[in-house]
């Protein structure tokens, strides 16, 4: 490909990107709320739109209306900066994320992801680890007790949380041997059951772990101390109101969508699925279902720990991460690293 | 690009870390311009990395290993801080003077 | 003695993108130091090392640039937060985080001269000697090496960090009172 069509394509899948993920919130927002509803005997959303499905546009339209009040004792650049620095790097992150099988035009092949990295993997991390820089910021800059309440309690979960689900993917990384996420999920291919690949969710307690780290991650409940409305108003976004609480509220959907979006490609096979012997022209469609209903099936079990688990005391938040979830993952990377040594060499003995 | 360019930069961020050190006088800063002084060593060590075209990365694996090692000295030196502040109520450390007769 | 010509600073795109990056770096660790409100000497410092992760992008350093955002640019929310605690900063401007001026004139004399001495030894060693160009180091290359060639030094910063992590909890805890200890509850 010449220099211009690269930097088209790179443009036109950086649009089509951030286009689906601010559509996917739109959806995802209704579909909790429905959820979550029924799960509590409710009917959720009902009155705009079939089903209630344009709740969240009107909400959406309503919030982009409202007047953005700034309190008088707000730091001002610091507490603009806050809701960007919030959804800035939740873009970032789905860009390496491959959501269907590379595409063929013509003579040229499109990757369906951003891009790739060598250090993909590292990529993430790093990105999810500034995600704490908006939350800490927003606290401070707002010049208001309940949100600097929140933003401490931000930094010490997320600092910790972050570690585990490091140290979570290091079984992932020596099992495929890889840290660019695009030949992990290559490595996930491939003949078992006749369809099915061996996805890297043979490797259970990093699934798990990862996964509950993610829920930590994203500030989700039973894990929302962080905003928890019924003890510190609403966390460090108290103070934020109209457009600026709109980019909050966004950055936290996409990044539950990040996070299910990477448990699928890192776990359980990214877009890879039975394609029902579809005829060529047809067998593209089949990767990019595949993801979505994967995909889509984490997010439901967000919403379901979310209707189900009470919120955790504080002292149960760190002793859980710092006492059980770090330690667990310890051994398991020690018990995984023995398990591959010995698939890769063989046994020392034999 | 040139070496020269890559050692000046870490030269200036260097003595930018020295000057923050000397005149710093809350322990937290001082804490801060030794991180300046450490990037600057980073910088160095990995241009030389690029400019000798180190076969086994000699020069970016330093730098990892600095990176640890600032972190460990982060929390020995907070720990520190820490405890002054809990005893002095202060974290200056020109009031630091107790050994002083 | 000095051989650099603008010629060789200004020759080829990359310079641009490494002025582009390296200026914005330069100033913000002249803010770092000078900075009079503890969160934004915080910020700056972030953003400095934000810059320096960006020319090991451009060296090429893939890993370390990564691992500087990770560890780094991480771990520096903590000195953020301890700042905030310990200075109890409130919005504005902070007095008295420097010590006065005439200790921070010396102090900008000694390392000014530092910074000239090692700048005239950088231009006499090494002229304008390009750096060749920079192929992307692969993460599997620095896996073998680290634990190849610098095993050792690997193991001591492993102990490094472990000596760290005991010290940090023995000097950060809160001793027990005689009563604490008399009840049998001297542990964290």
């Amino acid at each position: 490909m010449t220099g211009w069509e690269t930097l088209l394509t790179a443009a036109i899948k950086v649009a089509v990107a951030f286009a689906l993920l601010l559509s996917l919130t739109i959806v995802l927002v209704w579909f909790e709320r429905k959820i979550v509803a029924d799960m509590q005997n409710r009917l959720g959303p009902t009155r705009a739109g079939p089903y209630g499905m344009l709740q969240t546009v009107a909400d959406g339209v309503k919030l982009l209306f409202k007047e953005s009040v700034t309190p008088r004792r707000v730091e001002f650049a610091l507490y603009i900066a806050a809701p960007i620095a919030a959804l800035v790097p939740a873009l970032l992150i789905f860009l390496v994320i491959p959501i269907g099988r590379p595409f063929t035009l013509g003579d040229r092949v499109i990757d369906l992801a951003g891009t790739d990295l060598n250090v993909a993997v590292l990529y993430v991390l790093a990105l999810s680890s500034l995600a704490v820089y908006a939350v800490v910021l927003a606290g401070w800059s707002s010049g208001s007790k309940y949100p600097l309440l929140g933003a401490v309690r931000a930094s010490a979960q997320m600092i910790s949380y972050e570690a585990a689900m490091g140290l979570a993917l290091v079984p992932v990384i020596l099992f495929t041997g890889t840290t660019s996420i695009r030949a992990i999920v290559d490595a996930q291919a491939g003949e078992f059951l006749s369809f099915l690949g061996i996805w890297n969710i043979v490797l259970v307690p990093s699934f798990l772990i990862f996964f509950i780290a993610g829920v930590a991650e994203t500030n989700r409940a039973p894990f929302d101390l962080v905003e928890a409305e019924s003890e510190i108003v609403g966390g460090y976004h108290t103070e934020y109101s109209g457009f600026r609480f709109a980019l909050f509220f966004l950055a936290e959907y996409i990044n539950i969508f990040n996070i299910s979006a990477l448990t699928t490609t890192l776990f359980l096979g990214g877009w890879h699925g039975p394609t029902f012997g579809a005829p060529e022209w047809l067998a593209w469609v089949f990767p990019i279902v595949w993801f979505f209903v994967k995909t889509v099936a984490l997010v439901f079990v967000f919403v379901w720990i979310r209707a189900s688990l009470p919120r955790m005391r504080y002292d149960q938040l760190m002793q859980f991460g710092w006492k059980r979830l770090i330690p667990l993952t310890l051994v398991w990377i020690i018990l995984s690293t023995v398990a591959i040594g010995f698939r890769r060499f063989g046994a020392p003995w034999g | 690009m040139i070496i020269t360019q890559f050692v000046i930069l870490g030269a200036a961020l260097f003595a930018l870390g020295v000057y923050g050190v000397l005149s710093r006088r809350n322990a937290v800063l001082v804490l801060l311009s030794v991180e300046l002084m450490l990037a600057a060593v980073n910088i160095n060590l990995v241009a030389f990395d690029a400019f000798v075209a180190d076969r086994i990365a000699g020069g970016q694996i330093f730098a990892l290993f600095i990176i640890a090692v600032a972190a460990a000295e982060v929390g020995i030196g907070l720990a520190i801080v820490l405890l002054i502040f809990r005893n002095r109520r202060s974290a200056n450390v020109d009031e630091l003077d107790l050994l002083k007769l | 003695m000095v051989a650099v010509t603008a010629g060789d600073w200004f020759s080829t795109p990359e310079n641009y993108v490494f002025l582009a990056i390296a200026l914005p770096l330069v100033f913000a660790g002249w803010r770092v130091v000078t900075s009079s409100n503890v969160v934004h000497a915080v910020l700056y410092l972030v953003g400095a090392l934000g810059g320096s992760a960006a020319l090991f992008l451009l060296l090429g350093a893939e890993f370390v640039a990564w691992a500087v955002v990770l560890v780094y640019i991480g771990a520096v929310v903590v000195l953020f937060l301890f700042g905030i605690m310990i200075t109890r900063a409130p919005i504005g401007v902070e007095v008295e985080l420097s010590h006065p001026l005439r200790v921070r004139i010396s102090a900008a004399l000694v390392s000014g001269a530092l910074f000239v001495l090692i700048a005239i030894a950088a231009l006499t060693a090494f002229g304008s000697e390009s750096i060749p160009e920079a192929e992307v180091t692969r993460t599997a290359d620095i896996g073998q090496s680290i634990f190849e060639r610098f095993v050792i030094p690997f193991e001591v910063v492993s102990v490094v960090l472990l000596a760290a992590l005991v010290g940090g909890i023995v000097i950060a805890r809160r001793d027990p009172s005689p009563e604490e200890i008399a009840a049998g509850k001297e542990t964290l």
